[in-house]
């Protein structure tokens, strides 16, 4: 046996990493800083492969971190490290110190707003460790890939399922007394298959993630849901280029809304780097669409509350009847802008829009004839134009039923005309990311194929 | 200070910690079981800084430290893998302890032997971040800053960005055979949003590789970034509407071998070939691209962004033919698929850190000259898409469908450079695109060092180069479809 060292003290451990950010704190201020952030974070966690039915990889994954951005007046410097030993952390701040005391004044610079940091903390239920053994955990994974290989005759080979948990601990804080952390938890299945008929070879997979266990798709759902979208893709033909309406899957469709988020978010408004700028207050989208964010859903995976700067995060609307209501801003973006944080520092929090009445099969309906897209590949995304060309593979569809899946073909078209003229969203809602939404129907693309 | 890079390693990675090599190996000697093949200890230090410039200011800076082991055994297909962050013994002897826990699962190993070999210097052990005073970083900057606004009024927004690593590492596998590498990467991106009659359009440029700062320096290298970000910018306030379909595509040398990277490149790691999940799989020694077509992938260009003196896990790098004269000639390995295998490594051994376990990876993957002027090649088209510059790309190695995005591109009609058109994704398949390779120029360039991979969630630096080529029928997405 090894021989293990002992640990220090008992201390809660969130206590402990409160304690390193205060110090991180005091130590900034103590090397000068005029205002400093802090953030630290320490996660454990395992992930196996199994492949073929048996194991391939055990990782143990343990992991620290320590970020800070201080301010001398109104010049900036950051600096991390992954130790988080009392010297490094001086070390640590000595460096960020250093950064500010060549970046320029600059007239946005600072902390947020005080009365903008969170002050309410509502638990938000997404700590659920899982103490689950390399064995059990081979054993779900394998169960997994057994289920999808066993699936379908088809099925010949695999990329394995991998199962993966994770849990730590995260503490922001900032030198105007904002101090708060806490802990959380995510854990996820997923798995990849090929299958191979008349020469042809296509994969495609499916995964399940969630703050807590049980709440994670059972592993032969799993391993069923990647074997049957792989099945389906064989016999896949190419298209003869042409337009025609586009119905993007529940799966894929978050995309769509992300691309949405990156025009509307601060850092790109304030530089000219995006096609609505100068949008607030105008329709973007028909006016049927509602999206918001809920940073507040409890076990949701983008829950929180507050933001990447302690700016508490509210559950608001981005876009209300096709109307843009809010931009996406942090402090410095909002700044700029001459507005308020939005709480957006670091990202949004549970982007939801709002579903329609139709389910797919009632998307695929309504279009006739069309193309169901599951597959988008490449960037292929000009945020200061809006113009989207990107790789796809998905189905062809006529009177409203899949005819064969089809491969190696582009849509193309312009966000802004995307948003303007989307046809509807579906009820069949993908809840598994931080983008909840349904299939999205839109009017009319450019296929470009052979 | 010795500028051995292995004595630099020990030096940084050992000392501050109170260890010596002996300590290394008393954590090996945990992992010799006779189920285990093999089994590596991976210590890596990194330092990096980044500058940024917007507003005509240098507004932001930020500086890491990482430091860390990764230890892995190897039984048969199985793999069990440790990390940490604290490089003292006792953490490393649990990191040991947990990555030996695979072998229990394990079949019968084999006792590996390390050839020993010296690899040659591919770049000087140097320090970038060290290598300027802080004072010369701003100032060469805000010169970009002041040279991009200078070009041409309708230039509305300037960000650039410089960037440097300092990283130390040191791997030391179960026989005891220790190496150590001293790896610089610099970068400098010049980025320009112009605006002219309410239309705004991006450009951008930059690029970089395994030296310190002073390359920028070097003649008008910085400047010209600035320039050709500009010129792309006002390239593309012009551009109309990219056609849409099947077409022959004259793709420029350089950057645009991220068709290389794409299309054939991962599909020939040998991982996916091991398992047969590649469209590539079973294929050595078949015809998969014209005989103009001959391919590599070269870990041993000093100083590129791509290359290393050894891989990740000792490896000396190689210039590995994958495809000479159109044929299929063979995969890039890393130590556990070219054993499976039965070949000899590559050393194409890469991890992003010692968090991640390595695996085949590209280093500079480029295709030789071929035989015609690249204007010839242009007036061969009597009408298609000349393609110039390129944004990222993506493969389904398993479909073999391939993707890479043009940001600069422009008609081609009856032989001739016509309007510029706007970005748009070309799509195509990986196992016969080269097949339609139809003239190679004689004008090989290597990209100017911005390429970054990745692969299961891994980022590496890569390079990629091509001479002009001319592929008879790709598809390209544009909006306009022809009548």
């Amino acid at each position: 046996m090894s021989t293990m060292p002992p640990r220090p003290s008992e201390q809660d451990p969130l206590d402990r990493l409160k304690t390193l950010v205060a110090d991180c704190l005091a130590e900034a201020r103590e090397q000068g800083a005029t205002g400093a952030e802090v953030g630290a974070s320490i996660e454990t966690g395992l992930s196996v492969t199994a492949r073929l039915g048996d194991v391939e990889t055990i990782e143990h994954h343990r992991s620290r971190g320590l970020g800070l951005t201080v301010y001398f007046g109104q010049r900036k410097g950051s600096a991390s490290t992954s130790d988080l030993s009392p010297s490094a952390m001086r070390e640590t701040v000595t460096a960020a110190c250093r950064i500010a005391r060549h970046t320029a004044e600059d007239p946005c610079a600072g902390l947020p707003d005080p009365e903008l940091l969170a002050t309410e903390f509502p638990e938000l239920d997404l700590y659920h460790p899982w103490a689950i053994e390399p064995d059990a955990a081979i054993d779900l994974a394998v169960a997994c890939e057994n289920a999808a290989r066993r699936h379908h005759e088809d099925i010949s080979n695999s990329e394995g399922a991998s199962l993966n948990t994770f849990q730590g601990l995260r503490v922001m804080g900032n030198s105007l007394g904002f101090l708060h952390g806490y802990a959380s938890s995510r854990h996820s299945l997923s798995v990849a298959v090929i299958g191979e008929r008349d020469g042809q070879m296509q994969r495609d997979d499916w995964w399940t993630v969630a703050r807590a266990p049980d709440d994670l798709q059972n592993p032969e759902e799993v391993g069923r849901m990647a074997a049957e979208r792989t099945i389906r893709r064989l016999g896949a033909r190419s298209l003869s280029t042409r337009q025609c309406p586009v119905i993007l899957a529940a799966e894929i469709a978050s995309s769509l809304l992300g691309h949405f988020i990156g025009a509307i978010r601060g850092g790109n408004l304030y530089r000219k780097s995006s096609f609505l700028l100068d949008h607030l207050g105008k329709p973007v989208f028909p006016e049927f669409v509602q999206i918001h964010e809920q940073p507040h859903l409890r076990k949701a995976l983008g829950s929180s509350p507050y933001d990447a700067e302690g700016v508490r995060t509210t559950p608001h609307a981005l876009v209300r009847d096709g109307v843009l209501e809010s931009y996406v801003l942090s402090t410095y973006s909002a700044r700029k802008l001459g507005m308020k944080s939005t709480g957006n520092a670091g990202g949004v929090h549970n982007l939801i829009i709002d579903s329609g009445p139709l389910d797919l099969a009632g998307l695929m309906q309504r279009m006739g004839t069309g193309l169901l897209v599951t597959e988008l590949m490449g960037q292929g995304v000009n945020l200061v134009t809006g113009d989207y060309s990107r790789g796809a593979a998905g189905f062809w569809v006529e009177g409203g039923v899949i005819q064969y899946p089809v491969e190696e073909f582009t849509i193309a078209g312009n966000l802004r005309d995307m948003f303007l003229n989307l046809v509807a969203v579906g009820n069949d809602v993908d809840l598994r990311g931080n983008t909840r939404t349904g299939s999205i129907l839109l009017e009319s693309l450019t296929i470009a194929g052979n | 200070m010795d500028s051995e890079p292995l004595v630099i390693a020990q030096q940084t990675l050992l000392e501050p910690a109170g260890l010596v090599t002996r300590d290394l190996e008393r954590v090996m000697e945990r992992l010799s079981g006779a189920d285990i093949d093999h089994a590596d200890l991976y210590l890596q230090a990194t330092r990096y800084e980044s500058w940024g410039l917007e507003d005509g200011i240098v507004k932001e800076g930020t500086h890491s430290i990482d430091l860390g082991a990764g230890i892995r055994a190897v039984s048969g297909e199985k793999t069990g893998f440790a990390y940490s962050d604290d490089v003292a013994l006792p953490a490393l002897q649990e990191a040991a302890w947990s990555a030996r826990s695979i072998a229990r699962q394990g079949d019968e190993g084999k006792q590996e032997v390390s050839p020993s070999h010296r690899p040659v210097t591919l770049y000087l052990p140097v320090d970038p971040l060290r290598s300027l005073p802080e004072e010369d970083k701003i100032a060469l900057l805000k010169r970009l800053d002041r040279e991009c606004r200078a070009i041409d009024p309708r230039v509305e927004q300037v960000f650039v960005n410089l960037s440097g690593s300092h990283e130390i590492v040191m791997v030391m596998d179960r026989a005891g055979a220790i190496h150590g590498d001293v790896r610089p990467l610099v970068r400098l991106n010049v980025s320009v949003i112009v605006e002219a009659k309410g239309r705004r359009e991006q450009g951008s440029y930059g690029g970089g590789g395994r030296t310190d700062y002073h390359y920028f320096l070097e003649g008008d290298r910085a400047s010209d970034y600035a320039r050709e970000a500009v010129r792309q910018a006002l390239v593309n306030l012009e551009a109309v509407e990219a056609p849409a379909g099947a077409m022959t595509v004259v793709l420029g040398s350089g950057w645009p071998g991220i068709l290389l990277h794409e299309a054939i490149g991962h599909g020939l790691e040998g991982d996916f070939n091991r398992k047969g999940t590649s469209a590539f799989s079973g294929r050595v020694g078949e015809k998969v691209a014209s005989p103009l077509c001959t391919v590599v992938d070269d870990g041993t260009l000093p100083g590129r962004r791509g290359s290393l003196s050894i891989d990740d896990e000792g490896t000396p790098t190689a210039c590995t033919t994958l495809i000479e004269n159109g044929f299929l000639k063979g995969y890039m390995q890393d130590k556990l698929n070219a054993r499976l295998m039965g070949v000899a490594p590559t050393g194409n051994g890469r991890r992003e850190s010692y968090q991640h376990l390595p695996m085949p990876r590209m280093t500079n993957t480029y295709m030789l000259p071929g035989p015609h002027d690249p204007e010839e090649i242009i007036r061969s088209v009597k009408k298609g898409l000349y393609a110039k510059n390129f944004g990222g790309g993506q493969v389904d190695i398993t479909s073999g469908k391939f993707v890479f995005s043009a940001s600069e591109a422009y008609l081609i009609e009856n032989g001739k450079i016509t309007s510029p058109v706007k970005g748009a994704t070309l799509i195509g398949n990986g196992p016969d695109v080269l097949t339609r390779v139809s003239m190679v120029g004689n004008d090989l360039q290597l990209d100017t060092g911005v390429g970054t991979c990745g692969k299961d969630g891994q980022s590496v630096p890569v390079g990629v180069g091509q001479p002009t080529l001319k592929v008879d029928g790709l598809t390209v997405g544009g909006t306009r479809v022809q009548g």
